[in-house]
């Protein structure tokens, strides 16, 4: 977990004054304010050093990938296979070219797991172990499968912190072939121990499927450390553009696996009996796949290399810290934040009941403010029942929210209460 | 842009905080049904006894936002005591109050759908006598915050379902 948790010290101060200018859509206003915008967990606002590389590349280079023999189409395929090596790199992918898959989004690159991966290796009886945190989409997924295949589901519980109780972990992983396993929870912000998980799934012969999305934009990742299997992120949760995601495998993994989708690209022949795969990663993507999105994504991720990701951690720490000093000083008891009390243990994801409003209500008054937070289920049911709630309102950073964002949310929700009271 | 004050009316801040007819009935015999809002979690469960054609008891339980419970509330005030036709006649002018607006908004602006817009297309916007409404007419604001319209018609459709389940028995 020291991979994850471990203090940034040596990081330069994130200059948020001046990022900030790099967010087009942080200058607008909202409602007469300012927007604050506290939802990147959602989705992030994007540089526009990404939405000029996009821009670029539609205006000098597009044509499509893995096709033509004229230049563009070779710069396009040149460009497109680039940003392929970029994203593995920052995320300490070994063999970068052959380990990242482009997907719609994570959702999609968690069922090519469960569909590839999951109907080649998995029959009735078989065990797949969930935590109680994870997101609809690291669910679901095993869900169907179950419904299919007849294989059991088993949850690792949390404690009232927001912590994975992992007393029984033997247990529970005696007989497992998968684990799947959120690195950083979308509600609680809790960082999971994931590289002890993945030792410990691996020992008793399961592979590791780990939700990176709300990791990999705010820390740090190395898939090597990490010691998973398969890793599953998206672009828009990290600068970069909607409509593309990403699933790393271990090599040797995804070589040994059927394709996903069928269609063009992901064939090397097709006959009237039958057809040949292509190599990995093509393999998995069937169709024109998300072109310029991926440029975008190259983009985002040098955006973010050029910040330094432990800088980006550092911010994040502090800004969380003093959001959950300034909530509690202010509120009291009136305000209940989910997820572990330390900064260092989790990431800038504040999920919260406030007194008797409905997170609906609180998140309208503070739209009037021009506070932008999510409120919901946040695609987690099971953890909602199991913290005792239907929905939470919820305030997340990215690198570009400072005090002040922490300050106008406090304000609003001052006034909040005031309307309720 | 639209207020909060078009939004939060007082009657319905007062039956959020006050709700009426708050419980659930004994079922059997009372007809259960439950309700869920998909988009943000929030349950409902109607229950309501039926004797010779009226709505002769009503009772709301579950979880939600101001909008959602004070509806439910004023629903149930609304159509305690009144004959099922007149419930169902209630239920298809407060659904078209609802959607007057919806038809306005950019397709898939309220979510998933429910039949909520199909249903309503049986009431014309001018036939919908909003001053019928009486108290209910409050909830007319909600129209303006799209996102929010799911909200005030969850103890409608749930309503409707449970004097369906009703006239089965």
């Amino acid at each position: 977990m020291a991979d994850l948790t471990a203090p940034a010290a040596a990081a330069p101060a994130l200059d948020v004054a001046t990022l900030r200018k790099d967010f087009p859509l942080l200058a607008r206003e909202v409602h007469g304010h300012p927007i604050t915008y506290l939802d990147s967990a959602a989705s992030s606002q994007r540089p526009t050093a990404v939405l000029d590389a996009m821009r670029e590349y539609d205006e000098t280079t597009h044509a499509n990938v893995h096709r033509g023999v004229y230049a563009i189409a070779e710069e396009a395929t040149r460009r497109f296979e680039a940003a392929r090596v970029d994203v593995g790199r920052f995320i300490g992918a070994p063999d970068p070219g052959r380990e990242i898959v482009f997907t719609k989004n994570a959702t999609e690159a968690l069922n090519l797991v469960a569909h590839a991966w999951g109907r080649t290796h998995l029959g009735r009886g078989d065990v797949v172990v969930l935590t109680e945190m994870e997101h609809h989409a690291n669910i679901v997924p095993w869900h169907m499968l179950a419904a299919e295949r007849g294989i059991e589901l088993r949850w690792l519980p949390i404690d009232d912190d927001g912590r994975l109780v992992l007393d029984d972990l033997d247990n529970v992983l005696d007989g497992a072939k998968l684990l799947g396993v959120t690195c950083m929870s979308n509600v609680l912000g809790t960082l999971n121990p994931v590289a002890d998980l993945a030792a410990a799934a691996h020992a008793a012969g399961a592979v590791v499927v780990a939700d990176a999305c709300q990791s990999v934009p705010h820390l740090p990742v190395d898939v090597a450390a990490l010691g998973v299997d398969f890793l599953a992120f998206s672009a828009h949760k990290m600068l970069g553009p909607t409509g593309i995601g990403v699933l790393w495998g271990r090599e040797e993994l995804l070589a040994e696996l059927p394709p996903f989708l069928g269609g063009g690209e992901m064939i090397l022949d097709v006959r009237k009996d039958g057809f040949t795969p292509n190599d990995i990663p093509w393999r998995f993507e069937a169709g024109t796949p998300p072109i310029t999105e991926a440029i975008g994504l190259g983009a985002a991720v040098a955006y973010l290399e050029a910040v330094g990701m432990d800088a980006v951690r550092a911010h994040e720490v502090s800004l969380t810290a003093y959001a959950l000093d300034t909530l509690q000083a202010r509120f009291g008891d009136d305000i209940r934040i989910f997820g572990p009390p330390d900064p260092v243990d989790r990431g800038g994801v504040l999920s919260f009941a406030f007194g008797d409003v409905h997170p609906h209500d609180v998140s309208q008054i503070l739209d009037q403010y021009g506070v932008c937070v999510r409120a919901g289920h946040h695609c987690a049911k099971p953890l909602m029942r199991r913290l005792g709630v239907t929905a939470t309102a919820r305030a997340s950073f990215g690198p570009y929210n400072d005090e002040r964002d922490v300050d106008t949310l406090v304000e609003a929700l001052g006034a909040a209460r005031d309307f309720f009271a | 842009m639209p207020g909060l004050e078009d939004l939060y009316r007082e009657i319905i801040l007062d039956h959020y905080r006050s709700p009426r007819n708050r419980g659930e009935l004994e079922s059997p015999p009372a007809v259960r049904v439950e309700g869920f809002n998909p988009l943000c979690g929030d349950e409902i469960v109607v229950t309501l006894d039926v004797e010779d054609g009226v709505v002769a008891d009503i009772k709301i339980a579950g979880t939600g936002c101001s909008i959602s419970q004070s509806s439910a509330s004023l629903m149930s005030a609304a159509v305690k005591g009144k004959t099922v036709d007149e419930a169902r006649e209630l239920i298809a002018t407060f659904k078209g109050m609802m959607s007057i607006h919806e038809a306005t908004l950019p397709a898939g602006a309220t979510g998933a759908g429910d039949g909520t817009a199909a249903e309503a297309a049986e009431v014309e916007p001018e036939a919908i006598d909003v001053d019928a409404l009486g108290e209910l007419a409050a909830l007319q604001g909600v129209v303006k915050f799209p996102v929010r319209i799911k909200c005030a018609t969850l103890s409608w459709n749930t309503l409707a379902q449970g004097l369906d389940e009703a006239a089965a028995v």
